[in-house]
């Protein structure tokens, strides 16, 4: 059977198109349930120890990986950082010395600052799974979102998929435009200018300023949180106006095909860059994304710990 | 007294470039030229020591105008001693340190302080850099005329650039009364925000804050119109960016009197080093792109770029040990920066080495109006030799500056400095050539 080249899920950029089936396959048969039938052992997490770090605030993503590790019958350790030696000026280096000297099995960690699970990643022996880092990537969201694409089309190859709004600080946007270029689809971004970064095009998407005319015959569409923030950075002039050109509502998606998908990574700001009608409408699958998540992140969990079976420290 | 026999000696000032004797007695240059008669020297004066330089090259003492010595203050990156130590390994008998010390060195006494402890325990020459405004806060001048006295070679707000322009335009004419040379760290401090890295593909794909190659270039050219409405000399500090080598290139052409400066790393890595998330890779200006970078050597190639300094920015390892914003800016370069340009410059026919000593010491002692630069008969002995042939590969554990900061850690690279000579005295020496001499 394949498995997963590295020990660790740090991106999306770094894996190959054959392992993100491999992920996907397994969710799959997570999902349907032939993987309890096909396994021997039910709870293939039994005895491993799994930390949950999380240097930013998380809800929905914390909870998820605790399900799935819990699910598996592993053991879920959360990191609590207001009560954490971080709090009393410990290094980040040291942070990970120590809990490295713990020998933990897994450890999820989510940064605010891009690369520092990789830095991490490299200083444990655990598997490492990025939760998101800086405006760089979360791999695991994007895992997710491709699950829930497949499921809905069947396939990813030839779906048309537009992501609209801040671009420039979404490592959602990032990962997901890893990915979904890598299982051949086709990727459209929007959104002001202020709000996308540079040299873009090189990942293989086509950049539109006008949101209309980027969804007008697409599959998916794919919103972004925007950080209130992004006003008093000069991004936006506001979010009333924001909302107006470049928000997701119902008027906006008349002029869209019938069918359309409206996905969005949570935690959503109504009335910002989607409105509440669209978010509970007919075409909005966000809550079918945070099911998928617990069944995508124990297969990533599962072909983690079964990598490890094969490592000797 | 020392006799070093058989080097090809190289001042591009004097137009020099064959295999001479240099005889040097009380710290100064008694005698170059070819073959000189031990013997005739031992009658006169007694025992003395013979340096074989053959297949060697003799240089006039390499210059590095743009370095850290974080004493006073931060003793802990780096102190004076420490700081010339790492400038005579390097190659370097003389560096000229930046003013962003605690306190700053914009008064006689900070000036003073560093002048007398380079003397008390620096092993190459010193020449300190005050600052152009009060605190670095780019408001109001400096005692520039006592600054002058106390001994600054030339002003500068590094780091901190002077982002008013009226302040900018009477600093560049008060300082004509004291001949005083200004060196500008171009960048507007609105366009680079919180970046840490280049902005462009590179921090697209790793979703860090970028600084744009503009945030530069239009500080470069509003110094350019301040030097020109002035008439006043304007040094360009670490030229990073394609935009700014051109803008320089032209206002050359125009009669503008701008001289600059770029660094080894500037001319040896692009922005992909940040894809390591490695903190050694964070410096400003950062690492730019692949078309900077061959731009940067374009300039050191047809002369628009006149010096090449280090930029030596020392930190302590655990400021650089952990996330990529949050870490310092700076990158160390007293000990990597002769052999990068030997290198990257030399060995890949980018330079002449007549080129590269030119752009290492000829060029910074005429931009500061210090001695040395040249080698001549009477004049104190500031001696670099080179071997362009050897190979090494950089271990930061060896330095002899206190940081580690470093990006080019275990780095291969051909050619280095092997003797460092400064008032006639040997102040490092590569072991492996000269142990046991």
């Amino acid at each position: 059977m394949m498995r997963l080249k590295s020990k660790n899920l740090l991106s999306i950029e770094e894996l190959t198109p054959e392992e993100i089936l491999l992920i996907l396959d397994t969710a799959k048969s997570i999902k349907e349930g032939s993987f309890f039938i096909e396994k021997k052992e039910p709870y293939p997490l039994k005895g491993k120890i799994i930390i949950n770090l999380f240097y930013e605030p998380s809800t929905r993503t914390r909870t998820s990986f605790e399900i799935a590790g819990k699910r598996l019958g592993g053991e879920i350790i959360n990191f609590d950082f207001s009560t954490s030696s971080i709090s009393k000026g410990e290094t980040l280096k040291d942070t990970m010395l120590n809990l490295q000297a713990m020998n933990p099995d897994i450890m999820v960690i989510r940064h605010p600052v891009s690369g520092v699970v990789n830095f991490i990643a490299e200083k444990v022996s655990a598997s490492v799974i990025n939760a998101g880092d800086g405006a760089h990537e979360h791999p695991t969201q994007a895992l997710l979102d491709l699950f829930t694409i497949r499921e809905i089309f069947g396939n990813i190859k030839g779906i048309k998929i537009a992501i609209i709004g801040d671009i420039s600080h979404s490592r959602v946007a990032r990962s997901n435009i890893w990915g979904l270029k890598k299982m051949g689809a086709s990727v459209k971004i929007a959104g002001p200018p202020t709000l996308i970064p540079p040299q873009i095009e090189k990942l293989g998407v086509e950049v539109f300023y006008n949101v209309d005319a980027a969804i007008e015959d697409v599959d998916v569409i794919m919103c972004l949180r925007l950080q209130r923030e992004r006003q008093s950075q000069n991004l936006i002039p506001s979010l009333r106006e924001f909302s107006r050109f470049f928000g997701i509502n119902q008027e906006r998606l008349k002029k869209t095909k019938d069918k359309v998908v409206i996905m969005h990574p949570g935690p959503i700001n109504r009335g910002v860059e989607i409105n509440s009608e669209v978010a509970e409408g007919k075409n909005s699958i966000i809550l079918k994304q945070v099911s998928n998540g617990v069944v995508v992140r124990m297969a990533i969990f599962y072909l983690l710990a079964l990598r490890r079976q094969n490592v000797t420290y | 007294m020392l006799l070093i026999k058989n080097g090809r000696v190289i001042d591009p000032g004097n137009r020099i470039d064959e295999v001479l004797d240099i005889f040097i007695r009380e710290g100064k240059i008694i005698r170059m030229a070819k073959n000189i008669d031990p013997e005739r020297i031992k009658i006169h004066f007694g025992a003395f020591e013979v340096i074989d330089a053959s297949g060697k090259i003799i240089a006039p003492g390499l210059i590095d105008i743009h370095t850290h010595l974080r004493e006073p203050g931060q003793e802990g990156k780096e102190t004076i001693a420490t700081g010339c130590q790492a400038a005579a390994a390097g190659g370097f008998t003389a560096i000229a340190c930046m003013p962003n010390t605690d306190p700053v060195n914009d008064n006689k006494i900070v000036t003073c302080y560093i002048v007398n402890k380079a003397i008390q325990e620096g092993c190459v020459r010193v020449y300190p850099i005050g600052a152009i405004t009060r605190g670095l806060k780019g408001e109001q001048l400096a005692d520039i005329g006592e600054l002058k006295e106390a001994g600054v070679v030339a002003l500068s707000d590094d780091g901190e650039p002077v982002m008013n322009s009226e302040i900018m335009r009477r600093a560049l004419e008060y300082v004509k009364s004291f001949n005083l040379l200004i060196i500008s760290h171009c960048e507007d401090k609105n366009l680079s925000q919180n970046g840490v890295m280049h902005e462009g593909w590179v921090s697209t794909r790793l979703g860090l804050p970028g600084i744009p190659a503009a945030a530069e270039e239009v500080m470069v050219a509003r110094d350019l119109i301040l030097a020109k409405m002035t008439s006043s000399p304007i040094h360009i500090a670490h030229v990073s960016t394609a935009g700014s080598v051109e803008l320089i290139r032209q206002a050359k052409t125009e009669g503008i009197r701008v001289t600059c400066e770029a660094t080894p790393h500037h001319f040896t890595l692009t922005d992909e080093a940040v894809t390591s998330f490695n903190p050694n890779t964070k410096t400003n200006p950062p690492l730019r792109s692949l078309k900077d970078r061959e731009a940067i050597k374009e300039g050191l190639k047809d002369g628009t770029i006149d010096v090449i300094a280090t930029d030596h920015a020392p930190h302590e390892s655990s400021a650089k040990e952990g996330d990529y914003l949050s870490a310092p800016n700076g990158i160390i370069g007293l000990e990597t920066g002769v052999s990068l340009t030997l290198n990257e410059l030399v060995h890949k026919k980018i330079l002449s080495i007549n080129e590269a000593i030119a752009k290492l010491s000829t060029n910074p002692a005429r931009i500061l109006g210090i001695k040395g630069g040249l080698l001549k008969e009477g004049d104190e002995a500031d001696i670099t030799i080179i071997d362009l042939d050897r190979e090494f590969i950089v271990k930061p554990e060896t330095f002899k500056s206190k940081a580690r900061n470093t990006p080019f850690s275990n780095y291969k690279l051909k050619g280095r400095a092997i003797m460092t000579i400064v008032r006639g005295e040997i102040v490092w020496k590569d072991e492996e050539f000269y142990g046991g001499k």
